[in-house]
């Protein structure tokens, strides 16, 4: 892999920037792989970065059906936190931020981890006993998370309105220092990069149509758009589009899939120093580094595969925002679009083993899993390396809602993203 | 005047001159101008500086299509808006508008240096470094990127005007009011049908407001059929006519957006009027008639100012009278161009030259070009332009056999006018999910098939030449009519066009220019500097799809969203890859067509219309007292009533006594009410609720427990059975929209067998909950035909009959623990009922109390809140319910998931009560509690505190909390770890007060 560095930069321009390489190949597919990982968003290509640089795996594919990146990995809102309340959701997430913090050095790929801190706004007493209660559990659980007065919470955004005459007055806010943001595309590439230098064959516009058992119930392969692929260890890792994939292997999902829907306001200078998030009134707001405001919407109250959400939703989202910032209110919207995400009943993700022999499934991260990106990546590598979940995963099985062990961080705390 | 505004012509009102301000120096214009032509006509180029390189920008488009000349414009902070177009700016007295991205001026901007260190900042060179050392990013390199990046300052005010919206019905909504848009409108008004045209400037014509004066249609200048053609559309009633309008959306069910700019043009607003108002139409059928964009060529120094679309500079001299330059040369592969020289020719421009990329021209605008004494250089490609602020002189030379280009010569000049030919703006169309097709002939994408109701009419459709323009427009506002149902009234029609026809053809991807790639920069999207050799670059780097394309070079990310750089790059991925066009596929086009106002989505939804305040019938009246509100769901309900000095534990605990002591009265309206009512009702009751209704005798009462299908309580309730068939059912005050929901989903889906009604009744009930020993004293002179007894109406049960005159539903029901009655009556009459009820109840030292008495009476009593001690993961055993469940039930929603192993594991979290040792220190809420408080981080969590209060009637603190086995542990000692210190609790059963609960049934 060609290193890159400031070095390495200069020295690329006295040449014209005529020596850079390809940052992955374009191979065609080989007749069979020792691991197949389906879909190729950050979880997918991280999944099979893991599993050849620590599980020793060399003959790895990632099939992609369209680009790398195209899918929610491209499209959300890059929130970043792992202060969720129950101890396997903070594990896991924690693990991730722990992984994003490194990551840039990790890839050789600067992925612009940005830890400008996520604010979290309570409006209601219920916020507040709901906010409490998860930063006494992020404490005891080593997870940074603090509680701010509205004065504080000014003080660290101060865009933000907190007059006492707004329709819900702000009341405080939880604050993770370590929480913030990151260039989407970037994780995608980078991890697609350091993959493909450990020999991953990266795939994309190829379409997984089928999932081939044999007799014994096992995976065999996959048919795709490019012919039939073999492996006895298939990774499923395709976001939205799980189920229907899934259930080319006759497992049906327990999920449900739906448009949710983000926007970016042309790019001004710099005016938002952090992440805000409300989820009373329905508001996730940033600055990217470009100098767009990121602005996050609900979900449809429709399940869907097109990817657009209805008008009504970002008009919701925009009203909470000029309320939160009423400066705001002259900004525009330059681009509004939306990704399918997959929902599970409990709205944690779902990642381990299924009933299909050889078949593994990484999913259900609904509204918030680009955060999980390196911590999901990384036991999912594990579990399929090893055909066992690693302990941070071990919780979160397909099994759980067959008996009722659930990990409802949505019912708990109704936070999104 | 200035040399630069033409004597005579244009759309402009030469008897209403106009000052205005651009970066603080004055200038004059006049009303019809936009910022850009005002401008143009003072001999003002240099508006802006771009993105990375900061290069000095002028104006380069006419329209919405503008990426250089953005401003932000303002006299104050409360109506500044940053990044508008110039070219969409209309002028108004007074106006002021400022250059962005530059420091410490337009002139001299310190940001141009990345112009020179431009070879080190490549497309994507940030992904490549700044890694080092890692605390730099967040220290030194992210604040250096962010402050460099963003193009103008958002505004630092809360913004002055008003935003409305509105929604509309149209059978044939028509984008666009240039030929073809105006031409289909007429056809679809002649039948009567409700039509709606928008177009996004500020009169109908489109590009007719810039025609050659030698144009006529059916006898009549172009202007003239315009007037003509728009009198007629304001003679029909059904016909909605709005101008500066733009359809911004297109969604799902020819559901479309559109955002009407009211107030922006004019110095000094009618105060009544919105500054712009968002319709939301939703029509039976779409004409697009949307237009075409031209493309800039991509040459090297293709970005200085004085560099233009040949149409823009057209338009500016046709439209607006103003002359943007004095000698131009000018470089195209489209016959447009030639019309463009002869327009500006005529204007005073003198013509260098016209450089053809074509190997021949011989259409008709070229003859006339040639006629009219223009050197006409065919086969020729522009190399490159000189000066800095402003062009001086351009490079033309001659293109080889083998496709490179030979030396050039130079040619000064003051502009240089572009024309790679027209993109017909497909956006809207493409929005629509419609199939794009590309069209060789055109080097673009035209409409194919789309799964709405629309059709594509004029150059947006790949039409040229007026008479084709008119003809399409006619036949899709007839077709769009009669689709929507509409027959009869349309007449076939002949019509006469005088018109030259341009060739069509066009180019797209980089011109040959033989010079050094290394050291030119030929600019694809210029707002974002990124060039053909930043394009090239993501294509050896592996990036192949053109969205990688677009990502990694952020070509066509810009504001103008790539109107003029997407089929440039496509082109140049073309040559790069060896691929034709089509195989590259295209990007996705995203709503909104151009920025649309935060504000306008918000509208009226701001300040007390954000979210309708929900006020019971009580409110004014504890309003008077001086109550302190909260926020629950949409209510504002009385949190407490403090007196004179104090606080709330102060005020809480005054409460908490008289209730005990004496009585109180509380506002309970905002409960959730839902009359359940039907021959299924029991049933329905019973499949819906976790508790057993079928034996509840009519004038009996039962607490109902709700769970979700998870079987997780979702919410609970009192419910009276008021009759056989009848149920008069409560929900929390939170929860009452998703119980209904829930039991309407579950009515129509799934049991659509069961006769049973549901309406909700919150709004109609007030409910006054009258607590205390002295309850029934307080009630028995107002109530006449109902006995209060204890023998006659016993805990949980409901009468109907009167109060203080009024028809009532009496409850005896009791979340405090004491005796209590809850008074619902009609909601117009819930505060005299109220006055009265005080009235009697001050006999006996009664207080009024709020919701936060409520909660600790409640804990006292260990009565659970949904959404307090459960969080939607608690079962109806967790909390101490398993008596509610109706045991001999087949079936009720969450039943079979109660069934799962895990639903009765003994280590379930379980409610129980917690004693502080120390009997002073009020827990707080959320706090987490271990067993073991010296483990190290991360502790094992066994349980957190769900509801905490200081019990002044018992004289200590009181916690609720839910614990891992809670029930097996009563009497252990728990921990409870705080910053900083750690409290001990012992865990006791979950009810503190009269644990006989004989008060209650006094
Ligand atoms: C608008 C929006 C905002 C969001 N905001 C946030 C946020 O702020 N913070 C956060 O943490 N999360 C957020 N999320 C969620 C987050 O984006 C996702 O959870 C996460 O990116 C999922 O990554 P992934 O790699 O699993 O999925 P994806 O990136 O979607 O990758 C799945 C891939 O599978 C491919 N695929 C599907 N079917 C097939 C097939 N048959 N054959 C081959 N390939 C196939 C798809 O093309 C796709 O590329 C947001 C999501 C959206 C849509």
């Amino acid at each position: 892999m060609q290193k890159f560095s400031g070095f390495s930069l200069i020295r690329q321009a006295l040449s014209g920037h005529q020596g850079w390489q390809a940052q992955w190949r374009t191979p065609e597919p080989k007749a069979s792989y020792d691991a197949i990982v389906v879909g190729g968003g950050g979880h997918g290509l991280g999944a099979a970065y893991y599993m050849a640089k620590e599980h020793g795996l060399k003959n790895i594919a990632v099939l992609e059906r369209g680009w790398l990146g195209g899918g929610n990995t491209g499209r959300n809102t890059t929130i970043i936190r792992s202060n969720y309340l129950f101890d396997e959701s903070a594990a896991l997430f924690d693990h991730a931020v722990k992984l994003w913090e490194g990551l840039s050095q990790e890839l050789n790929y600067n992925v612009m981890f940005s830890q400008r801190g996520v604010l979290m706004l309570a409006h209601t007493v219920h916020d507040v006993q709901s906010f409490k209660r998860h930063i006494h559990a992020n404490r005891l659980n080593g997870v940074d998370n603090e509680w701010l007065s509205a004065e504080e919470a000014k003080e660290f955004c101060p865009p933000l309105n907190i007059s006492p005459g707004m329709r819900y007055p702000v009341v405080g806010a939880a604050l993770q220092r370590r929480g913030g943001v990151a260039r989407h595309d970037a994780v995608a590439w980078g991890y697609a990069r350091a993959a493909d230098a450990l020999g991953v064959d990266i795939i994309q516009n190829c379409e997984v149509t089928g999932i081939r058992r044999g007799v014994n119930g096992a995976v065999e392969g996959v048919e795709t758009t490019k012919g039939f692929i073999g492996s006895k260890r298939i990774g499923v890792s395709a976001a939205g589009h799980t189920s229907v994939l899934m259930a080319m292997a006759g497992v049906r999902m327990p999920l449900e899939s739906y448009p949710l829907q983000a926007l970016v306001s042309e790019p001004v200078k710099p005016v938002f120093p952090c992440v805000v998030m409300s989820n009373t009134i329905h508001a996730y707001i940033s600055q990217s580094d470009k100098g767009e405001l990121v602005i996050g919407a609900g979900t449809d109250a429709y399940t869907s595969y097109s990817q657009r959400g209805a008008l009504h939703i970002a008009t919701h989202t925009l009203d909470a925002i000029c309320e939160l910032f009423p400066m705001f209110r002259r900004m525009r919207m330059l681009r509004n679009w939306g990704g399918i995400v997959d929902v599970t009943p409990d709205r944690s993700p779902i990642i381990g083993k299924t009933p299909v022999p050889g078949l593994f499934v990484n999913c259900g991260w609904g509204t918030g899993g680009f955060k999980a990106t390196p911590g999901s990546a990384h036991v999912f590598a594990h579990t399929i390396a090893t055909g066992e979940p690693h302990k941070i995963n071990a919780p979160f099985t397909l099994e759980r809602f067959r008996d009722g062990l659930m990990i409802d961080e949505a019912a708990a705390a109704a936070v999104a993203h | 005047m200035s040399r630069f505004r033409l004597p005579k012509g244009g759309r402009i009102d030469r008897a209403r001159p106009i000052s205005f301000r651009f970066d603080g120096k004055s200038y004059g214009g006049f009303v019809g101008d936009t910022l850009a032509s005002a401008l143009i006509a003072n001999g003002v180029h240099l508006v802006g500086r771009s993105f990375k390189y900061h290069r000095p920008r002028g104006i380069m488009t006419a329209g919405a299509d503008e990426m250089n000349a953005l401003v932000g414009v303002g006299a104050d902070q409360t109506r500044y808006t940053p990044n508008m177009r110039a070219t969409l700016v209309e002028l108004y007295h007074g106006l002021v508008a400022e250059s962005q991205n530059r420091w410490p001026s337009l002139g001299f901007d310190v940001g141009a240096v990345n112009d020179f260190l431009s070879p080190f900042f490549p497309a994507g060179f940030y992904y490549k470094t700044f890694m080092w050392p890692k605390p730099a990013w967040k220290q030194l390199y992210e604040p250096v990127i962010r402050a460099a990046a963003g193009l103008g300052k958002a505004p630092t005010a809360s913004d002055a005007d008003r935003y409305m919206q509105c929604y509309a019905h149209c059978d044939v909504l028509v984008v666009g009011a240039g030929p073809a848009g105006l031409a289909a409108a007429l056809a679809a008004a002649e039948t009567g049908a409700r039509v709606i045209l928008c177009d996004e400037q500020r009169e109908f014509g489109g590009s007719l407001l810039a025609s050659d004066t030698d144009t006529a249609i059916d006898g009549l200048s172009a202007i003239e059929w315009v007037a003509k053609a728009v009198e007629a559309l304001a003679r029909h009633e059904n016909v909605t006519l709005l101008t500066r309008t733009t359809a911004f959306g297109y969604y799902p069910h020819n559901f479309l957006g559109l955002i009407e700019r009211v107030t922006d043009h004019v110095a000094q607003p009618d105060p009544a009027l919105p500054r712009e108002r968002l319709w939301q139409v939703r029509a039976k059928e779409v004409v697009l008639a949307t237009g075409a964009l031209e493309r800039p060529l991509v040459f090297p120094e293709n970005d200085r100012p004085g560099v233009m679309l040949a149409d823009a500079a057209r338009t500016y001299a046709a439209r607006y009278a103003a002359r943007p330059g004095t000698r131009a040369v000018i470089a195209t592969a489209h016959d447009e161009a030639y019309r463009a020289a002869l327009t500006l020719k005529q204007a005073g421009v003198q013509i260098a030259a016209i450089a053809d990329m074509r190997p021949q021209a011989e259409g008709e605008w070229p003859a006339a070009a040639r006629a009219a004494g223009i050197e006409v250089m065919t086969g020729t490609a522009i190399t490159g332009t000189r000066g800095r602020m402003r062009v001086s002189g351009a490079t033309l030379a001659r293109i080889k056999g083998d496709g490179t280009a030979e030396k050039g010569e130079q040619f000064a000049c003051d502009l240089v006018l572009m024309s790679g030919g027209f993109t017909p703006s497909v956006h809207l169309f493409s929005q629509s999910k419609g199939k794009l097709i590309y069209d060789e002939g055109l080097k673009a994408f035209v409409p194919g098939a789309s799964p709405e109701r629309n059709r594509s009419a004029g150059a947006c459709a790949g039409e040229t030449g007026l008479h084709a323009t008119l003809e399409s427009g006619y036949a899709a506002g007839e077709g769009a009519v009669r689709a929507a149902g509409f027959g009869g009234g349309l007449s076939g029609r002949s019509l006469t066009v005088t018109e030259k026809i341009s060739a069509g053809g066009g180019f797209a991807g980089a011109v040959p220019h033989g010079r050094n790639p290394s050291f030119v920069k030929a600019f694809v999207d210029f707002q974002n500097d990124s060039t053909s050799k930043d394009i090239k670059l993501a294509t050896r780097e592996g990036f192949l799809s053109v969205e990688h394309v677009k990502r990694y070079t952020t070509t066509g990310m810009a504001t103008d969203q790539g109107k003029t750089s997407n089929m440039n790059m496509l082109g140049i991925l073309s040559d790069t890859l060896g691929k034709p066009i089509p195989e590259i596929g295209i990007t996705t086009f995203r709503p909104p067509y151009t920025p649309v106002t935060f504000g306008a989505f918000a509208g009226m939804s701001r300040g007390e219309l954000f979210d309708p305040a929900r006020r019971t019938a009580i409110h004014d009246w504890a309003a008077e007292q001086g109550a302190a509100f909260e926020d629950v769901s949409l209510w504002k309900r009385a949190h407490y009533f403090p007196q004179a000095g104090e606080d709330m534990h102060a005020a809480v605990n005054r409460e908490c006594k008289a209730v005990r002591e004496s009585v109180g009265v509380f506002d309970a309206s905002t409960l959730g009410k839902i009359e359940v009512v039907g021959p299924d009702a029991a049933e329905f009751m019973n499949r819906m609720y976790i508790n057993a209704w079928t034996k509840l005798e009519p004038g009996r009462c039962r607490y109902g427990v709700m769970c979700r299908e998870d079987g997780f309580v979702m919410d609970d309730g009192v419910v009276g059975r008021i009759a056989a068939d009848r149920f008069h059912v409560t929900t929390t005050t939170g929860g009452a929209p998703a119980v209904l929901n829930m039991m309407e989903d579950y009515l129509q889906t799934e049991w659509p067998d069961l006769n049973v009604w549901l309406t909700s009744t919150t709004e109609q009930w007030a409910v006054i909950a009258v607590q205390g020993p002295n309850a029934r004293k307080v009630l028995e002179p107002l109530v006449g035909d109902i006995d209060l007894s204890a023998a006659a109406m016993p805990h949980m049960s409901v009468r109907e009959g009167h109060i203080c005159g009024v028809q009532t539903r009496l409850f005896r029901v009791s979340f405090t623990g004491e005796l209590g009655f809850e008074v619902n009556v009609p909601a117009d009459y819930g505060r005299a009922v109220w006055e009265a009820i005080w009235a009697s109840a001050r006999r006996f030292d009664a207080v009024a109390y709020g919701t936060e008495t409520m909660h600790v009476l409640r804990a006292e009593k260990g009565f659970i809140i949904v959404g307090q001690e459960t969080d939607g993961t608690a079962t109806p055993d967790d909390v101490g319910l398993t008596w509610a469940i109706g045991k001999l039930k087949k079936d009720f929603v969450g039943k079979r998931s109660l069934a799962r192993a895990q639903m009765s594991n003994p280590q379930r979290k379980q409610l129980v009560g917690l004693l502080s040792l120390d009997n002073r220190s009020v827990l707080e809420e959320g706090a987490q509690i271990v067993a073991n408080p010296n483990e190290p981080v991360p502790m094992a969590m066994i349980g957190h505190v769900t509801s905490s209060y200081w019990s002044s009637v018992l004289g200590h603190p009181i916690a609720l909390a839910m614990v891992k086995g809670g029930r097996v542990r009563l009497g252990d000692t728990l921990h409870v770890p705080m910053p900083g210190k750690t409290l001990q609790v012992k865990v006791v059963e979950p009810v503190f007060f009269d644990k006989e609960g004989a008060r209650l049934n006094d």
